[in-house]
């Protein structure tokens, strides 16, 4: 239990940290490094929580993929020039600090008075066996078959309309 | 004593595992310049030691001699980043390939693989979705368009047959229905060898393999007649040699997955017929993984001299127009097979 705590906040820690330095630092590239570290330290909690698959699917699809392609946008583009964008709109500034002032009273009023509600789940043999890969796969092919086929519709869609977006001249 | 126990066992073994992998490495590099020598007629290195044996030591004290150079225009941090990025990732995949059946040591029983995890065939997938990033870091950090265009290649080329090598093991996995590599070396026993169960799967895989690890005839990343060197062109002394290193790393953690995925892993057909009793057994069975890796690894240097470069449109048609469906088809084929034998 106490390795457990211990491995909590350094991926806490790191998370915390990472997602720092990725808004403050001013080359979008080094930013997306640092996003990646974060991916890192999620996937970590996400194995504490005994959730494999989903810190597995979290470095395949977001740090392995997605963000590949976000580095690839960011190394071809020419990104000096973000910001010369900030220095000149103060309103905009303004309106960032009144957003996270809002999302830090919500967090804070959850954590303070909302306590109640972060009860876990007493169940230790069901929630061991929640995260694995079988679990996950059955209940997506029986229980949730028609939203699953439903996102891959979706994504279907969105496959070939960024091929027709991509294509310029489409016979 | 339980815990002390499991504690030594795994620091013996991880290093034995990295004692093995690196003496591999280092002799993968003698044995290709020796093995190309030998298909171009000539005689390859044989000054250091007996018949060149010991040139490995001699390139290292080299390299290691050698000046470190970063480019004035080079983001220091992540250009020092990369290369240690390309050899932690490349070393730790080798964590969950089986090399033997579980053996009985000192009253122990042994598995001889560092670590069994039931999502192991998608802990590599994730670590080689992550080789991209030290080629791209790499490529992007030294400031060189060189560099700039064999990073951006590479990741390309990684992430088009990333989807196919993907595919290719859905059909393993579900001939084992597990993703744990001890279950789907198991599932391959006698002749049911992946290889043969499921040959297009086994070619799709292989040509992606060859892609991963960058190696001719798909090494446009460091193609030097248009490139220089890629993307380890500004690279040098022990930096260079970490990415050298990391490719010869990869080159064998593909033959070892190769075995594992299709070619039954250590296991040897109807061995146990034989009745050699248990330790004869099992040193055979271990034996013949290294074989089996060792003839890929082969195999890796064979082409490599054989087939020249693709041009990079070849490439990606090869990657999207044939192994993707391909690889698709091997499914279909996977599905038809268990509906029909199950």
């Amino acid at each position: 239990m106490n390795f457990e705590l211990l491995l909590f906040i350094v991926f806490a820690l790191v998370a915390a940290v990472s997602s720092l330095m990725m808004i403050t630092r001013k080359n979008a590239v080094i930013s997306a490094v640092f996003l990646v570290l974060n991916f890192f330290a999620l996937a970590g909690l996400y194995l504490l929580l005994n959730a494999q698959f989903i810190a597995v699917v979290q470095i395949i699809v977001y740090a392995g993929a997605i963000m590949v392609l976000f580095l690839f946008v960011l190394m071809l583009l020419n990104t000096g020039k973000e910001e010369a964008i900030l220095h000149g709109k103060k309103p905009i500034k303004y309106f960032a600090i009144f957003i996270a002032a809002v999302v830090f009273l919500q967090v804070a009023y959850l954590l303070v008075f909302g306590s109640g509600s972060f009860t876990s789940n007493p169940d230790i043999e069901a929630s061991l066996s929640s995260g694995t890969v079988e679990t996950i796969g059955r209940e997506i092919y029986t229980k949730y078959i028609i939203p699953f086929e439903a996102a891959g519709f979706l994504l279907l869609a969105a496959t070939i309309g960024a091929l027709i977006l991509a294509k310029k001249k489409f016979e | 004593m339980d815990i002390w126990g499991i504690v030594i066992e795994s620091v013996v073994k991880i290093l034995f595992v990295l004692t093995i992998m690196l003496l591999t490495v280092s002799y993968l590099v003698l044995a290709e310049r020796k093995v190309s020598a030998w298909i171009q007629s000539r005689l390859g290195p044989n000054r250091v030691g007996w018949g060149g044996a010991l040139q490995p030591f001699a390139d290292v004290a080299k390299l290691l001699l050698k000046e470190d150079i970063v480019p004035k225009a080079a983001d220091k941090t992540l250009h020092t980043l990369a290369p240690f990025l390309a050899i932690f990732i490349a070393f730790s995949t080798y964590a969950v390939i089986p090399f033997g059946p579980p053996i009985t040591l000192f009253g122990r029983e042994i598995n001889l693989h560092l670590a069994d995890v039931n999502i192991g065939v998608l802990y590599v997938l994730a670590l080689t979705s992550l080789g991209v990033y030290a080629i791209t870091f790499a490529g992007w950090s030294s400031g060189s368009k060189y560099s700039l265009l064999g990073g951006i290649r590479s990741s390309a080329q990684m992430i088009s047959y990333e989807v196919s090598m993907g595919f290719s093991i859905g059909g393993v996995v579900m001939m084992a229905s597990s993703l744990s590599p001890v279950d789907i070396i198991e599932s391959q026993s006698g002749w049911m060898w992946n290889a043969i169960v499921q040959p297009i799967g086994f070619i799709t895989f292989l040509v992606s393999a060859f892609a991963e690890t960058n190696r001719l005839p798909f090494d446009l990343p460091e193609a030097e007649p248009e490139l220089v060197g890629g993307y380890h062109t500004e690279y040098s002394s022990m930096k260079f040699a970490s990415f050298f290193m990391a490719e010869y790393a990869n080159m064998i953690i593909a033959s070892g997955m190769i075995v594992m995925l299709y070619l039954g892993g250590w296991q040897v057909p109807y061995i146990e017929k034989l009745g050699l009793g248990s330790p004869f057994t099992q040193i055979i069975q271990t034996l013949s993984f290294f074989v089996k890796v060792g003839f890929l690894l082969f195999f890796f240097i064979w082409v490599r001299w054989s087939i020249p470069r693709f041009r990079y449109d070849q490439l990606m048609n090869l990657g999207w127009k044939v192994m993707f469906p391909l690889s698709l088809l091997n499914i279909v084929w996977v599905a038809v097979v268990i509906m029909l034998f199950n």
